[in-house]
C-alpha cells in the first residue's frame, strides 16, 4: 500500500489517525485542566488558576480515607495477582499439562464475563460468608479480576523465550527452582513487572465489584468517585482523577520502556 | 503414562530407550510440579468466580420457585424485551463505528514510519491504562450544556444554541467508542502484519487500479482482523454498565443496568440470574459464530 499513489487514502488515514488522537486525549486534558480551576463548577476554559481543589481532595476525610483503602487493596491484590499468575504462565508454557489450553483459555473467563455478572456472584455468595465490606473481600474480588492480565504478558513472553535456557541449566545440574530464579525470572522480569503494574492500575480503577462488594466504611476510590460524580459535581472530582490519569499514564510509560528495552513488539 | 513417555521422548531425545523409566519418572514429576504452580490459580478461579457466577446463574431455576418462571416473565413483561433490545441495538452501533474508525489507525500503525508507530501505539493504549470511569466524567464534562464541545460549535456558527450531545445515543456512542478502539485497532493491527506486500504488488502489476486492488485484494485479507475486532467490540458493549449509567438517557437502558436494580432495588436474584444468564448466552453465541467463521486461535493470539 506504500507509494502506489493513492494519495486521497493518505490524506483520509492521516486525517482519521489526527481527529482519533484529539478524541482520545481531549477529555483528559481537559480533566487535568479543570483540576486546576478556580471556580466552583465544572467550567471551560477556567477563568483562573489554583490548587484550591487538590487541597480540598487532600483535606476531606472521604477522600483521604479512599485513597488509604485503594491503596490497602492494591498492593496485596497486585502481589497476589502476580504471582499466581506468573506460577499458572509457567506451568501452561512448560509444564505439558494436559488441557493447558482449556484450563488456561478458562483463566482469562473473569476478563470475558461482564464485570458486572462477577460482581453480582461474588456479592451473594460474600452475603453467606460476611466478606460484603472487608477488605478481604474486595482483595480476593481484584486478584480474580487481574490474575489473568498477568498470565497473558508472562505466557506470551515465555512462548518468545528459548526453553533450552531452562534445559541448559537443568543439565548442568541447577534445581528447578534455582534455574527459574537464575535464568527465566531474569529474563522474564519485564513481563512480570508490566503484568504487575497493569494490575495495581486494574485494581485501582476497578468499580463494580468493588461498587457491590464495598460499604460506606470500606469504600476505595473508584466508588468514592462514582458516588459523587452523578450528583453535585465540583472540581474535586477533576483533581482525583487527574491523580488517577497521572498514575496510569506513568505506569503505562514505565511499561513501555520495560518492552522496549526487551525488545518485544506491541500488545 | 504412554503419553507422558511420549512427551519425554520429544523434550529429551538423548535419554533414548536405555533410560526410558527414569525419564517417564522424571515427565510425571514434572507434571506434578507444573500442577502445583498451577493449582493456586485454578482453585482461585473455582472458589471465587466459576463457583459464585454458577451460583448466579442457577438462582434463574430456583428462586423464587423452582422452574422456568423467570424466563416467562422476561418474554411476557415489554421492560426486560426492551432492555434487551437497546443492549444489542446499541453494541451492534458501536461496533461498525469502531471498525470504520479503527481501520486508518490500525493501517498507519502497520505502514507508518517508526516513530508514528510508536506514537499510535501509545495513543491507543491510553483507554487501556486510564480509569473507564475517569475517561467517561471527563467525556460527560466535554459534551455537556455549556461543555468546550457546544462552544466551539457555537463559536464556529454550526449551531445557533448548545445541542444535547449528552444523556442519549450520541453521547453514549461518543463515551463508548473511545473505550473500545483498541479491541478493534490491535487485531486489525495483527491481521495486516500478517499480509504478504506481494499480493497488493502482484493485483497492481496485474493491472488492477489501486482501489480495485484495495477492495478485491487487500481488503479480503484484512476480514479475519476486522470479524475478530467486531465480535470484541459487539461482546464488551453488551455488558457495559458506567457508561450507559453516565451519558446515555432512560432509553438507552442497558442490561447490567437492569442486572444491578434486580439485586439492589428488588433482591430478585432469579431475575438477576436468568438476565444473566442471557446476556452469557448472547455473548457466547456471537464467539461461537466467530470461531466458525475465524476460528478462536486466531483471536487467542
Amino acid at each position: 500500500m506504500r507509494g502506489d499513489g493513492l494519495g486521497g487514502w493518505r490524506a483520509l488515514r492521516g486525517t482519521v489517525c489526527g481527529l482519533v488522537t484529539i478524541y482520545l486525549l481531549a477529555p483528559l486534558i481537559i480533566v487535568v485542566i479543570i483540576s486546576f480551576s478556580a471556580a466552583s463548577f465544572l467550567q471551560f476554559p477556567p477563568p483562573g488558576l489554583s490548587l484550591r481543589w487538590y487541597t480540598n481532595l487532600f483535606n476531606d476525610p472521604a477522600w483521604t480515607d479512599a485513597i488509604k483503602v485503594s491503596i490497602e487493596i492494591l498492593i496485596p491484590s497486585a502481589a497476589l495477582a502476580t504471582v499466581l499468575g506468573t506460577a499458572a504462565a509457567h506451568a501452561l508454557v512448560r509444564g505439558r499439562i494436559p488441557g493447558a489450553s482449556i484450563i488456561g483459555a478458562a483463566l482469562m473467563l473473569p476478563i470475558v464475563v461482564p464485570a458486572i455478572i462477577t460482581a453480582a456472584a461474588l456479592f451473594g455468595i460474600y452475603r453467606g460468608l460476611g466478606l460484603n465490606g472487608t477488605l478481604t473481600g474486595l482483595i480476593i474480588g481484584h486478584v480474580v479480576l487481574t490474575t489473568p492480565y498477568v498470565v497473558a504478558t508472562v505466557s506470551s513472553a515465555l512462548r518468545t523465550l528459548d526453553p533450552r535456557l531452562e534445559a541448559a541449566a537443568a543439565i548442568l545440574g541447577a534445581p528447578p527452582l534455582t534455574a527459574f530464579r537464575r535464568i527465566t525470572a531474569p529474563l522474564l522480569m519485564p513481563a512480570i513487572l508490566s503484568g504487575l503494574l497493569f494490575a495495581a492500575v486494574a485494581s485501582f480503577d476497578e468499580l463494580i465489584v468493588s461498587l457491590f462488594v464495598s460499604s460506606a466504611r470500606v469504600r476505595p476510590v473508584a466508588v468514592q468517585m462514582w458516588s459523587n460524580v452523578r450528583g453535585d459535581v465540583d472540581p474535586t472530582i477533576a483533581a482525583i482523577a487527574s491523580l488517577c490519569f497521572a498514575f496510569a499514564l506513568a505506569a503505562l510509560i514505565l511499561e513501555s520502556l520495560l518492552r522496549r528495552r526487551t525488545g518485544a513488539g506491541p500488545t | 503414562m504412554s503419553s507422558s513417555d511420549a512427551t519425554t521422548a520429544e523434550t529429551t531425545p538423548r535419554d533414548g530407550r536405555t533410560d526410558e523409566k527414569g525419564a517417564a519418572i522424571r515427565a510425571v514429576g514434572r507434571i506434578g510440579r507444573s500442577a502445583l504452580l498451577l493449582a493456586p490459580a485454578v482453585l482461585l478461579l473455582l472458589l471465587a468466580f466459576l463457583g459464585p457466577v454458577g451460583w448466579l446463574l442457577s438462582r434463574a431455576f430456583t428462586q423464587p420457585q423452582p422452574g422456568l418462571q423467570n424466563f416467562v416473565d422476561l418474554w411476557e413483561r415489554q421492560g426486560y424485551l426492551q432492555v434487551l433490545w437497546n443492549t444489542v441495538a446499541i453494541s451492534a452501533m458501536a461496533t461498525p463505528i469502531c471498525v470504520l474508525l479503527g481501520f486508518p489507525v490500525a493501517h498507519a500503525m502497520t505502514y507508518g514510519s517508526p516513530r508514528l508507530r510508536r506514537w499510535l501505539v501509545f495513543i491507543v493504549l491510553i483507554p487501556f491504562w486510564t480509569s473507564l470511569l475517569v475517561r467517561t466524567f471527563a467525556t460527560v464534562i466535554l459534551l455537556q450544556r455549556n461543555g468546550p464541545v457546544n462552544a466551539m460549535l457555537i463559536g464556529l456558527g454550526l449551531s445557533a444554541e448548545p445541542l444535547p450531545l449528552i444523556y442519549n445515543m450520541t453521547g453514549l456512542m461518543a463515551g463508548a467508542v473511545q473505550v473500545l478502539l483498541p479491541f478493534v485497532v490491535f487485531p486489525l493491527h495483527a491481521a495486516m502484519l500478517r499480509i504478504d506486500p506481494a499480493y497488493m504488488q502482484a493485483a497492481l502489476t496485474l493491472g488492477a487500479g489501486p482501489v480495485r486492488a484495495f477492495l478485491r485484494v487487500y481488503l479480503p485479507l484484512t476480514l479475519p482482523g476486522v470479524l475478530t475486532g467486531a465480535t470484541l467490540v459487539f461482546i464488551s458493549t453488551l455488558g457495559y454498565y458506567v457508561t450507559p449509567a453516565m451519558l446515555g438517557g432512560p432509553r438507552q437502558t442497558m442490561i447490567a443496568q437492569t442486572i444491578q436494580d434486580q439485586i439492589a432495588q428488588f433482591g430478585n436474584w432469579g431475575m438477576a440470574g436468568a438476565l444473566s444468564l442471557l446476556l452469557l448466552a448472547v455473548s457466547g453465541l456471537v464467539l461461537l459464530l466467530l470461531h466458525l467463521t475465524v476460528g478462536l486461535k486466531a483471536v487467542a493470539r
